[in-house]
């Protein structure tokens, strides 16, 4: 019997392919608005869902996403309002979430097994229910990442312009908060909730060496994503260990190789076409040749009968058909 | 097509005071902008220029006093359409790369449906917009990798993309290469010729001079002159605390 026959290996290789694409959908808007860490803050508040649902005996994923929401709604309002900057609204909610989390699952009388299974994912507990959240909440992700994509774009490219435009700013920030907070959810069952800003972020950043435009890293980087997902569950199967890290360290491996193979071929390239002037230059002067006039011994002043002439920041005089203008201590020709 | 005199003014700000912080940086201002006319906003840093500017497309609240673009106050405007912005900054580009054209075709989203692609007329657009500025041939590159004078001309292609009556830019030259500088007013030029209202805010206006029909000066958060604009930059040079106009919103 292989792996793919198992059925917990199914459930956790289609878990695997959603959250590979929606964790680098969304960490792209993320990274570009420079929150690369949101996702971390709100993995962190998450905790504290999962242990409201082991400590009430509510599914640990709906009281995730639920917390989640409502912690990347406050990281939102914070950074609005303009109380707190956005990474100490971030720091804020981070310590918050974990310390809450742990305070509760102590008190649920659940050990450290059990929290390990959602800090760093696990492939045998994705539920035939949790599956059908996750593939709900991973297409309403896609959809609006995908769809609302030129929106969001601006949005995150240039704040104060999108509103000028005339975008709901305020109501697509809280939509990108919300998408992230769904994705950790999503992402919890694989990667888990430490690990899942990882995987938002990592794929982005690899996608980036090659990229020129935003739409090539937005599908680069969920192509990388789903890789990375799919062979790490693979590999955790095979060696029995937790598959949030093993995709977390093969995505980082791919990219350390983008990292060198893209400043190789930028050298590369740079070699092969050297940048051209970037601009022509206009209006700059080329300076005149400095001739000075030679043994000249008569100093020229308004009064001395040769012509004065205007030239520019100083005056010449006509002197036997040529121009001469006062330079320090002696006479040039113009 | 209505006769100017008779059609709402582009821009009525009446009484105007905005507080930033605790600190009053404009202080009861009053101005009209008439449709198609091409205004300079002057002062030195502080004086309250970029404020006004950021005041009147609604990207700060008025403390006091109103703003109406095309007659309508600016927080129930919804025509953004109408309105081309630049703003004031030094570089385009964000934390992912971005090509040239998508940068640009954000400008057209105030025409945009949600969840519809790019049609092949607004495509059109984007390419138009980016002949205007001289960038047709870089469409497909990252802005990061332009220089800063290219990166400020593709901000003003975003405006300019979506054919606005009236244009309204913070500091478009401030750090930009004198090539670029005559590719804006190359731009603006085209524009004003077909009647779009102008609005800009500068140090140093450079080969935009030349465009200007009427210039407002602020100082310490107070239109001090309005009127002529060459006589305005002798007037904010040479006698700073001079008379005040008689009348605000003073006509050319």
């Amino acid at each position: 019997m292989t792996m793919f026959e198992l059925e917990f290996m199914q459930r956790a290789l289609i878990a695997g392919l959603l959250t590979g694409l929606s964790a680098p959908a969304i960490g792209t808007y993320l990274v570009q608005r420079r929150l690369s860490l949101m996702g971390d803050g709100i993995g962190h508040i998450a905790i504290t869902g999962v242990a409201l649902g082991l400590l009430t005996g509510t599914a640990p994923v709906l009281t995730a996403v639920l917390v989640a929401i409502a912690g990347a709604t406050a990281i939102e309002l914070v950074r609005a309002r303009g109380k707190a900057s956005g990474d100490v609204a971030l720091a804020l909610l981070f310590y918050g979430g974990i310390a809450g989390g742990v305070l509760l699952i102590g008190l649920a009388g659940q050990g450290a097994a059990t929290l390990n299974t959602y800090l760093f994912g696990s492939l045998t507990t994705v539920s035939p229910s949790d599956l059908y959240v996750v593939v709900g909440l991973a297409v309403a992700v896609l959809v609006v990442a995908i769809g609302l994509g030129p929106q969001l774009f601006a949005v995150c490219q240039d704040e104060e312009f999108a509103r000028v435009t005339g975008l709901r700013v305020q109501l697509l920030n809280l939509l990108i908060a919300v998408m992230a907070a769904v994705t950790v959810t999503v992402a919890m069952r694989t990667v888990g909730l430490l690990l899942v800003s990882a995987l938002m972020v990592v794929p982005v950043a690899t996608a980036q060496q090659f990229t020129r435009s935003f739409r090539s890293t937005f599908l680069t980087a969920c192509a990388l994503g789903v890789t990375a997902c799919l062979a790490g569950i693979i590999t955790s199967y095979n060696a029995n260990v937790a598959p949030g890290a093993t995709i977390v360290v093969l995505a980082l491996a791919g990219f350390v190789v983008a990292a060198i193979a893209g400043t190789l071929v930028r050298r590369r390239r740079g070699v092969l076409a050297p940048l051209p002037d970037e601009e022509p230059e206009i209006g700059v002067p080329v300076p005149a040749p400095h001739v000075v006039s030679s043994a000249h011994q008569h100093a020229h002043d308004p009064k001395c009968g040769h012509p004065a002439v205007e030239h520019g920041d100083h005056v010449d005089y006509v002197h036997d058909g040529h121009l001469h203008a006062a330079h320090g201590d002696h006479w040039d020709e113009h | 097509m209505t006769p100017p005199n008779t059609a709402e003014p582009a821009v009525q700000v009446a009484d105007l005071s905005v507080d930033l912080g605790g600190r009053l940086v404009l202080r009861g201002v009053d101005l009209q902008i008439r449709r198609g006319e091409v205004v300079a906003v002057l002062g030195t840093n502080g004086s309250g220029k970029s404020t006004l500017i950021r005041t009147i497309v609604g990207l700060l609240p008025a403390a006091r006093g109103e703003v109406n673009l095309f007659g309508t106050p600016v927080r129930r405007f919804r025509q953004w359409n109408r309105i081309g912005y630049v703003p004031q900054r030094i570089t385009a580009a964000g934390g992912v790369p971005a090509t040239v054209a998508e940068v640009v075709s954000s400008g057209l989203l105030s025409k945009r449906r949600l969840f519809r692609p790019l049609k092949t007329a607004e495509r059109a657009a984007v390419d138009e917009a980016l002949e205007i500025v001289d960038m047709a041939g870089q469409r497909k590159d990252g802005v990061a990798e332009l220089s800063g004078g290219q990166q400020q001309r593709v901000l003003i292609a975003r405006a300019l993309v979506s054919d606005p009556e009236l244009l309204i830019l913070d500091e478009p030259t401030a750090g930009v290469d004198l090539a670029s500088q005559g590719i804006f007013a190359g731009a603006i030029r085209e524009r004003v010729a077909r009647g779009t209202t102008v609005v800009m805010v500068s140090h140093d206006l450079g080969p935009m001079d030349a465009l200007i029909d009427r210039s407002i000066v602020l100082r310490r958060g107070r239109i001090v002159y309005d009127g002529a604009p060459h006589a305005s930059q002798t007037h904010a040079h040479v006698h700073p605390h001079g008379s005040i106009q008689d009348e605000p919103g003073w006509l050319s």
